[in-house]
């Protein structure tokens, strides 16, 4: 393992990210616009549901546009051809792994600054524990995402069979997690199958954060997320050979 | 006796159900060495075990002394694959600066790399609006980084007009002038007389193996497509 050539490869990702519009405005753009829509949508209602959903929606930019991202980026370094001429060159498979988790980390934290600058200032989302901690919640979630997409983009010859995995991997996580209906009040089965799903305590960090602030219920629930994300990044080691069939 | 650069020996490679090298031996010495056979021969196979990134069954492949794909030999092996291998959506100059960040050699020999593909002109541009002959040049000048001792080269001249196909030959040339080992695959035969030395492969066999001078007084033909029909006539018989 190298830090030059992890820096390299987190460099490289930033710039092609940087270069392609559409992908930035997804990153940066559209979890500030869907945030505000959750808000605009609950703002007539009694109660106070932006507060309840909003939380969860944080959690969840970072993981579903990381998964996406990732996903059709690596499969592309695998299509193009730059995967194989990496692998023969001086590279270790941490450093190529480490070096995109580092690039999606950073604009993850960028995503949460942002989606967070617009909660809390322009839409009055309270939140009690501290504001940076929502930004650590962000990156663990992003690298858990970053580790997914590069974990399937194994298993996809397209683009488009990349794209496919959504559905798969993270609309149950979506409907699961504990947004819709608390995770306590799901019948027994599914409520196992929730406590098994990263996405879950993604959402438990934020909205413990929003909510109740209990600091050490919030690190639990981090370190939940930084493990799977680790466990993740292992078996994406574990797809990355040097030697092919 | 020339030093061989690579020494391959009874290698099986068994892609999907298929076996596409039977157990084939060559040697590669100094010089532009064309690997001249049809699609789907088992090239690109041979060249991926060359660089270590094909899971071969048995036999050995040595390449400048060391077993293919010993970590000694990464940064000491130029090798460019079928698609260019470069990242559309940066300049060539961007490309070539982080390959040469990855391989740790400095930015002088990003200039030189980019120099000797002829692409001055272009360093600035993004590789995806390039024609591509000048992305396939960039793939090549990543290559070139560093300096490497032995170059595979997939098919780099594959769909190219014949003037730029002239003048990929002729830097091959210059590369191998310069000491480095050259091995370049080709479908196309007529690429043959731009080789100091040819292996003519044929269904993951090498059917003939010299210069292409040598090749063509064997078979008593004029042309190396001539040659190579010989040979698998010879190979074949009559049923
Ligand atoms: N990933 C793969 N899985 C299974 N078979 C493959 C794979 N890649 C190539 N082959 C088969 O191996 C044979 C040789 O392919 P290849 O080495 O690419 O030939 P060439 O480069 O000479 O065109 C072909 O018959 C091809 O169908
Ligand atoms: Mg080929």
């Amino acid at each position: 393992m190298s830090g030059r050539i992890t820096l390299a490869v987190a460099g490289r990702v930033l710039r092609q990210v940087r270069r392609d519009h559409r992908t930035l405005a997804m990153l940066l753009v559209v979890p500030c616009v869907l945030i505000s829509l959750l808000w605009w949508m609950f703002e007539d209602l009694p109660g106070d549901l932006f507060d309840r959903f909003g939380p969860g929606l944080l959690a969840m930019f970072p993981f579903i546009v990381m998964f996406l991202v990732t996903s059709v980026t690596t499969l592309r370094e695998r299509s193009s051809g730059t995967l194989e001429r990496l692998l023969t060159m001086p590279m270790g498979k941490l450093d190529f792994l480490l070096g995109y988790a580092l690039a999606f980390g950073l604009l993850a934290a960028v995503q949460s600054a942002l989606a967070v600058a617009v909660s809390v200032g322009l839409l009055g989302l309270e939140v009690h524990g501290s504001v940076w901690l929502l930004g650590v919640v962000a990156v663990a979630d992003a690298v858990l995402g970053t580790a997914l997409g590069l974990l399937v983009s194994a298993f996809a010859t397209t683009e488009f069979q990349a794209v496919q995995f959504m559905p798969a991997f993270v609309l149950p996580q979506i409907l699961l997690c504990g947004l819709f209906v608390p995770r306590e009040a799901m019948p027994g089965v599914l409520e196992a199958v929730s406590n098994v799903l990263p996405m879950s305590y993604a959402v438990d960090a934020m909205q413990e954060l929003v909510g109740a602030a209990d600091t050490g219920a919030i690190w639990r629930s981090v370190a939940i997320v930084a493990c799977f994300a680790l466990a993740s990044l292992g078996l994406g080691a574990a797809t990355l050979r040097r030697r092919t069939p | 006796m020339m030093k061989k650069v690579i020494a391959v020996r009874d290698l099986v490679v068994v892609r999907g159900e298929r076996e596409v090298l039977p157990g084939i031996s060559l040697d590669v010495s100094a010089g532009v060495t064309g690997l001249l056979g049809p699609s789907g021969c088992g090239k690109t196979t041979l060249m991926r075990s060359l660089v270590g990134a094909q899971r071969v069954r048995s036999g050995t492949v040595e390449v400048l002394g060391e077993p293919a794909g010993s970590a000694s030999l990464r940064d000491r092996i130029g090798y460019v694959t079928q698609a260019a291998s470069v990242y559309d959506d940066l300049t060539v100059a961007e490309n070539l600066a982080f390959f040469a960040r990855v391989l740790g050699v400095d930015r002088a020999s990003v200039d030189e790399a980019v120099a000797a593909v002829a692409l001055d002109d272009h360093r600035d541009q993004v590789v995806g609006r390039l024609s591509g002959g000048q992305r396939s040049r960039a793939g090549l000048a990543v290559a070139l980084l560093g300096k490497p001792d032995l170059l595979v080269l997939d098919e780099p001249t594959v769909g190219l007009d014949p003037v730029l196909r002239r003048d990929l030959w002729e830097l091959f040339h210059r590369i191998a002038d310069a000491g480095a080992a050259v091995l370049v695959s080709s479908h196309v035969m007529d690429e043959a007389e731009r080789c100091h030395r040819l292996l003519l492969m044929r269904e993951g066999r090498i059917i003939a193996d010299g210069s292409p001078d040598e090749i063509r007084e064997r078979t008593g033909t004029t042309d190396i497509e001539a040659a190579f029909l010989h040979l698998v006539e010879d190979t074949e018989p009559a049923a």
